[in-house]
């Protein structure tokens, strides 16, 4: 039998907004089928978002859900986090909006380590507003405001993760859907704040102008260019030099922020 | 028994007044003058339960008490003028989202950095219209250690009601000298909570009920899984583009405020039962007021001041009684701007009598031989 996404959408939300072979629709059934694995109750999960395409994934899920400002979900989650710790807590954003305009409230969530799980939709431009450059851009494609080609180096999601001190680090591609909903599955699991990078396809804003002539091509790129970390480890420079590793990339063990600071003040608790 | 008297630090008053409210989260970024409301939070929350976080900006730290009372806490963030212009994104979203929040502005000296340490009542139209959008606040404006005390508590009481975000708004003065402070008893000061359970099964709540000016809020967690967004939406919190909903919903968040007016706007009148002669003045200048009052009345001149606690929504229909019912020659507004409360005195003056502002921009309080001479001028 067909698995059932229904029991944690918004049936009567639906349609949703997303472009016709944009695969945002494929990672919200990765997302789903991760936290149907973890046998979570849905009174308990907490889904903020930000501004653009994938922001508006919270009003489609049925938990508690908010969607906030441009760049501040994880600022948002935070203040909920802290607040009551019993709650399971996401924040979900684009490459613009957890790169560029929240790229301050990303790192320094990294860096406090506390309990709450990031997902980066990466479709390296801004789709809702038609097709700017993001910093995830490829430098030399192009963009509505890069029409001489990307001028700016761009980031690396991941290495920008743990560099700020992320305690779980992965990537996946909306093409790699179980990997998908694995990787996202075990950020959840982790105690720490985890960041998966999942690269995604925005046909209408940034492939039709970059040579992918079909949504398909874009999955076939994933497909093509994606190499699971285990191989990756075998494979030198040379041989990865166009490619990128999806998987686990990083994880440590951390006290947590919130865990770390009760103890430190020693939080009077049952006021 | 005793009163419990301590000698305390207008900014420390305001953080004591926000746990006597029973808020248990604060989220803050420092800055002159109002760091010490936040270094108080950070020693005392521990204390009582609650928790504290430095944020990493303006932004986030407004965005944290957002979120911290969604999750069902009361919530505090306290900045100054340049953190102010920076909150005013997240400040919008609580408007629109109603979201119950306190956000203290110790006033200094401004545009951009200005004079970080000198005192000012400049963000007054900040505090009103500094984010986008038609919009509702409630601000209120302290005068004494005391009243940082008191004044907080209520700011607290009128987020919690009418689930709406409420500006504290003081300045460098009020917020850094030392005064006695008598700290209530639990009980003595009324604490007003948000209701939290919507008294109907979760597939029957609407969060954002357009029949109703406020509606429950359960916090997340406690199984009504609703929407928030800071689009316009309909009644259950999901995005609308109809512009008769965004007009209805614009029109209900600021009237839920407007037609409460008579609980929400409280002042002090002084000398005014048979004043010809008003001053309009809020915090530090209006302590100079009092006293040029009273010199006035000396002298034998009818002078007497209206000092609002709530300066948004402005206290229109007070000052409007005064101006009808006294026949009323003069009206002086001394304020540490250039001109803002004036502009709102002229227009509820309706050219019935003349109204003066008196600026400065000295950073000190204006002193009250300054405000009589004006005074002085209308009798």
């Amino acid at each position: 039998m067909a698995y059932d996404y229904s029991r944690y959408l918004r049936n009567e939300k639906l349609p949703h907004i997303w472009c016709p072979g944009c695969t945002y629709g494929i990672v919200l059934k990765s997302f789903i089928r991760a936290i149907d694995g973890l046998g979570w109750d849905k009174n308990d999960i907490v889904v903020a978002s930000g501004i653009g395409c994938c922001s508006r994934l919270p009003g489609y899920v049925d938990f508690n859900t908010l969607h906030t400002t441009h760049g501040r979900s994880i600022a948002f989650a935070t203040g909920v986090k802290i607040a009551n710790p019993d709650l399971k807590v996401i924040a979900l954003g684009g490459d613009g909006d957890m790169t560029a305009i929240g790229g301050n409230h990303f790192i320094h969530a990294c860096r406090r380590n506390i309990d709450i799980t990031v997902l980066v939709f990466n479709n390296n431009i801004y789709g809702m507003t038609g097709a700017q450059y993001s910093p995830t851009t490829p430098k030399g494609a192009w963009a509505t405001t890069a029409p001489y080609g990307m001028p700016e180096n761009n980031f690396d999601v991941v290495n920008l993760a743990i560099g700020a001190g992320a305690t779980f680090v992965a990537r996946t591609t909306a093409y790699h859907t179980t990997h998908c909903e694995k990787m996202i599955k075990e950020a959840l699991q982790h105690k720490g704040l985890s960041v998966v990078e999942i690269i995604n396809a925005c046909p209408t804003g940034f492939g039709r102008k970059n040579k992918f002539k079909t949504p398909t091509s874009m999955l076939l790129w994933m497909k093509d260019k994606a190499v699971q970390k285990a191989k990756a480890d075998r494979m030198s420079s040379e041989e990865l030099a166009d490619k990128f590793v999806i998987g686990v990339l990083h994880k440590e063990e951390k006290p947590e922020f919130i865990e770390s600071y009760d103890s430190t003040v020693g939080l009077k608790k049952g006021e | 028994m005793a009163k419990n008297v301590q000698f305390m630090m207008g900014n420390h008053a305001v953080a004591e007044g926000a746990l006597y409210a029973g808020c248990r989260f604060y989220g803050g970024y420092p800055i002159t003058p109002s760091t010490e409301i936040a270094e108080r939070m950070a020693e005392r929350l521990p204390q009582v339960g609650g928790r504290f976080i430095q944020m990493e900006d303006e932004i986030a730290a407004m965005a944290s008490v957002i979120g911290a009372s969604l999750a069902g806490a009361k919530a505090l963030t306290a900045t100054s003028g340049p953190g102010f212009s920076l909150k005013q994104e997240n400040l919008g979203f609580a408007s629109l989202c109603e979201i119950p929040v306190v956000i203290v502005d110790v006033m200094r000296g401004g545009p951009s950095t200005g004079m970080p340490t000198g005192p000012s009542q400049s963000d007054i139209m900040q505090a009103k219209w500094g984010t986008h959008g038609d919009h509702p606040i409630i601000a209120v404006t302290p005068a004494s250690v005391q009243e940082q005390f008191n004044e907080t508590v209520r700011a607290f009481n009128l987020a919690e009601k009418y689930r709406c975000p409420v500006v504290v708004l003081t300045d460098a003065i009020i917020g850094q000298m030392m005064e006695s402070l008598v700290i209530p008893e639990p009980g003595e000061l009324e604490v007003i909570d948000r209701i939290k359970d919507p008294g109907v099964p979760p597939e029957e709540y609407l969060p954002y009920d357009m029949e109703k000016d406020i509606n429950p809020m359960p916090p997340f967690g406690a199984g009504y899984r609703w929407h928030v967004t800071g689009l316009h939406h309909d009644e259950t919190g999901f995005p609308t583009n109809d512009p008769v909903l965004h007009t209805k919903n614009t029109v209900r968040i600021i009237e839920k405020i407007n037609k409460n007016y008579d609980d929400i706007v409280k002042v002090e009148e002084f000398y005014t039962d048979d004043a010809d002669i008003l001053v309009f003045a809020i915090g530090v200048n209006a302590r100079s007021a009092k006293a040029a009052v009273l010199e006035a009345r000396e002298k034998g001149i009818k002078a007497g001041l209206l000092r609002p606690l709530t300066i948004w929504p402005f206290p229109d229909k007070h000052l409007d009684k005064i101006i009808s019912a006294n026949n009323i020659k003069g009206i002086v507004v001394p304020e540490m701007n250039l001109g803002q409360m004036t502009l709102e005195v002229e227009r509820v003056a309706k050219g019935r009598c003349e109204v003066e502002g008196l600026y400065s921009l000295m950073l000190d309080p204006i002193l009250p031989s300054e405000i009589l001479e004006k005074i002085r001028r209308f009798a």
